[in-house]
């Protein structure tokens, strides 16, 4: 088997995860608001409304094509290159992927072909609900595989059986429910909209920074600062649980994430900001606030926050010898680069909006770069945000229960490095296509008002070729 | 029948909904380029399907994931084995998927042909190997005492029993495919589509006639259920090319449903009560009730089953009959919607 083919296999898994993780945000959050304009069509019968659903919905099914795509790799990967993973906890694990089709993927993908075909077949308010329904689909899968992902990071409802040595679920509900998966997808929801805003506002003030289409643009604008700044403050709490609970369930991963080497409670608990050089290992500059990392970590200034090699120790005598503390580098860039990058987009989405109320049209060619390009950090953050919660684990595969070199299926090392390049080449080739095809709609902007044409009596009952 | 017993049923179910669905995608696509002469035929063609064929892939992706949830270890054993045909099978799966969205969104021709042929090989590919993957399981693969595989990850798959079964299953698709078409379309395509259902639905039925006889003959623990269901899957098969030779398409369609249904029943009739056969020694064969999970997770996806699968069937069923229509050159643009637009 070899550490070569260890290797190999992660590193194929992060690649997979990372590419299909560039588009199932945007999917997440702009699929809603999508439905949102629909439903501001179906109300008020504005054309306007519609021209916007159907610019913005092009867009989200270029996107989602390549999402679906990138997701059906996972499914087989498990079996594929975790094998040793997929048996020892398939009983549990396996389930939440078997709700995740029957809830969410027949429902997305049968709902997203009745929005996209059957605009002119189906009763308005029909069709409006296909793309609600759409859109619920796509947070139903979000929700399961947060639910299994969570039980990896916290495992919880299982027995080992004495028989057969496997895991066995006992209990479904702690699986599904558990804190971890709750406060987990709502983070993803919230980031998840972060990203799609941002991809709005940025697309839109190219348009704005061209005075083209701009009632449509003005209103998607506006839309997406309103989403982009309560999301971003509203995951700012949600993020803050999900690291109280991981503090609590997975304190390793807390301690790698602020470089923490020993124990340190209340003044001398303090959050680095910045460091210079290797974080944790002494000799290096750094920026730190006093007892803040106490209140984040336990809520009280006065907590105490367990270093990681009082935690590595603890880990030696319980689960017996081995290194227990991830890559601390990457734990610790990877936390405070998620949250900056997003963080600074929202912060100056709040600030586009307040130069655009002032200004009929802004000047300076670098704020419209900027304005435009901002898109690309809450997708840099929320990538960042995997890698922290999956290094972060590291060693283990399930938390306390399986490491990851025990986790490998076994085969062949140059079996892995066929599928990790034909993977990583094809992913790429599409990702450049994705792109190419995203940026023409994008910039073509939305159908105007005269192209919004069409005799309801004689298109009644047409179905639309959308392909 | 054990709860096991009762998952391995509905798994084969699962994949006869995925092969009977996902069957006529698959043949659309490989006839997409060959029957479309042009561009405008080649988006009729797709438009067939465009409504319809990502929901019919959840069958597969279901499949899958239902064979994790319920039997772990087969799932483990198999997709770790059968790793190089698996991983073709996903880039297939891959490339096919982004043809649909992409293909017409750019009227440069190099870019609409190279997404067709794309499409053609890519639908090809996919029943081509799980025809052979399903029959190779059949036959068996090395596994030791230990339940583990020592074959190697193509050679093992690949023999003449399961080469038979892949082509089978293609050439099902193909003139499954082209009986969809011929229902869907009208003009030249149709015209040009029945001729190929009744031609391929020929070269189908002898193959499946050859396959079922070999399963039958080598692969019959499970006498008589294994005879009947290959009977049916011939009979299937049989009526599809005769209903297509008077050029009775619809009733060919319904045909081909009760021919899958035979030759995938027969396939896991074929199988049963392993999971994964061994070839090494038929005792180190791992079986159904040795793979399966648990009593309780598979209580609770039964409940689960059995509730969501009838809500499924009815808002599948219930796309299908919106998109109903069939589709002429004359319905479609000369750009594609979202260039265009009807209130």
């Amino acid at each position: 088997m070899g550490d070569l083919a260890l290797n190999l296999a992660r590193l194929q898994f992060s690649i997979t995860t990372l590419y299909h993780f560039i588009f199932v945000p945007l999917t997440l959050g702009l699929a809603p608001i999508v439905a949102i304009m629909e439903t501001a069509w179906y109300r008020t019968k504005n054309p306007k409304y519609l021209r916007m659903a159907k610019f913005w919905g092009t867009l989200l099914v270029i996107n989602f094509a390549i999402g679906v795509v990138t997701g059906i790799v996972q499914e087989f990967q498990f079996g594929m290159n975790w094998a040793a993973f997929s048996k020892y906890v398939g009983d549990i694990f396996g389930a939440p992927l078997a709700m995740e089709g029957l809830f969410a993927f027949f429902l997305e993908s049968t709902f997203i072909g009745l929005w996209l075909f059957g605009r002119n077949k189906l009763p308005r308010g029909i069709h409006l609900a296909t793309m609600w329904l759409y859109a619920l689909g796509t947070w139903l899968s979000a929700y399961f595989i947060m639910a299994a992902n969570s039980w990896m990071q916290h495992p919880n409802g299982y027995i080992i059986n004495p028989v057969t040595h496997r895991a066995n679920l006992v209990d479904i509900g702690k699986v599904i429910f558990q804190n971890t998966a709750v406060w987990s997808f709502l983070h993803v929801i919230l980031t998840s909209f972060l990203v799609a805003s941002v991809f709005i506002i940025g697309i839109s003030a190219w348009h704005l920074k061209r005075e083209q289409h701009l009632d449509i643009m003005k209103w998607s604008f506006n839309l997406a600062v309103g989403f982009a700044v309560v999301t971003m403050v509203l995951n700012f709490f949600v993020g803050d649980q999900v690291a109280k609970i991981m503090t609590e369930q997975q304190p390793m991963k807390m301690a790698a994430a602020e470089a923490l080497p020993n124990t340190a409670c209340g003044r001398d608990a303090s959050f680095s900001l910045l460091t210079v050089g290797n974080p944790g290992q002494g000799g290096t500059k750094e920026i730190r606030v006093p007892y803040l990392l106490a209140l984040l970590a336990t809520g009280s200034t006065n907590g105490c926050v367990e270093g990681f090699n009082q935690i590595q120790a603890r880990y030696v005598q319980q689960f017996g010898a081995g290194n227990y503390i991830p890559n601390l580098f990457t734990a610790y860039w990877s936390f405070r680069l998620m949250i900056g990058l997003g963080a600074i987009a929202t912060v100056w989405a709040f600030f586009a909006w307040l130069v655009m109320r002032r200004k009929k049209r802004p000047t300076s060619k670098l704020f419209w770069t900027i304005t435009i390009w901002v898109m690309a950090l809450p997708w840099l953050g929320a990538l960042l945000g995997w890698i922290f919660t999956e290094n972060g684990r590291q060693p283990w595969t399930v938390f306390g229960l399986l490491k990851t070199k025990d986790a490998v299926s076994g085969v062949a090392a140059w079996m892995v490095w066929t599928s990790l390049i034909a993977f990583t080449l094809t992913y790429a080739i599409f990702a450049v296509v994705m792109y190419i095809l995203m940026r023409k709609y994008a910039r073509k902007g939305p159908m105007t008002a005269d192209e919004i044409t069409g005799d309801p009596d004689k298109d009644a009952d047409k179905l639309v070729f959308a392909y | 029948m054990t709860l096991a017993d009762f998952w391995f049923v509905l798994i084969a179910v699962l994949w006869i909904g995925f092969f009977f669905l996902e069957g006529f995608d698959f043949g659309v696509g490989i006839l997409e380029p060959i029957l479309g002469k042009t561009d405008v035929e080649r988006r009729q063609i797709i438009n067939t399907i465009g409504p319809v064929w990502d929901g019919n892939e959840v069958w597969l992706l279901v499949g899958g994931a239902g064979i994790f949830a319920a039997f772990p270890i087969w799932y483990a054993s198999l997709f770790s084995a059968a790793y190089i045909p698996l991983l073709l099978i996903v880039l297939a799966l891959i490339c096919r998927g982004m043809v649909f969205e992409y293909r017409s969104k750019n009227p440069n021709p190099r870019w609409r042909n190279t997404f067709d042929w794309m499409l053609a090989i890519s639908s090809l590919l996919i029943p081509l190997l799980f025809g052979v993957a399903w029959a190779a399981m059949v036959h068996g693969v090395p596994i030791n005492a230990k339940g583990e595989f020592t074959g190697n990850t193509l050679w093992s798959f690949i023999n003449a029993y399961s080469l038979l079964g892949g082509l089978t299953m293609l050439s099902y698709c193909i003139s499954h495919g082209a009986s969809y078409l011929s229902i869907k379309t009208t003009g030249d395509v149709a015209a040009r589509a029945a001729g190929v259902a009744k031609r391929v639905g020929l070269v189908a039925f002898v193959l499946g006639v050859l396959f079922v006889v070999w399963t039958g003959v080598q692969y019959h623990q499970n006498a008589p259920w294994v005879y009947v269901a290959g009977a049916v899957g011939v009979i299937g098969l049989a009526a599809a090319f005769l209903t297509n030779s008077t050029g009775r398409s619809k009733l060919a369609f319904w045909s081909n449903l009760v021919g899958i249904l035979g030759l995938v029943s027969m396939i896991f009739l074929g199988l049963y009560p392993n999971a994964l056969p061994s070839t090494t020694n038929p005792a180190y064969s791992l079986t159904v009730a040795a793979a399966s999970s648990s009593h309780y997770t598979l209580r609770l996806m039964t409940i689960i089953a059995l509730c969501m699968v009838p809500i499924i069937l009815v808002y599948q069923a219930w796309s299908f009959w919106v998109f109903r229509q069939r589709i002429s050159t004359s319905d479609i643009p000369p750009t594609p919607v979202a260039e265009t637009a009807t209130v």
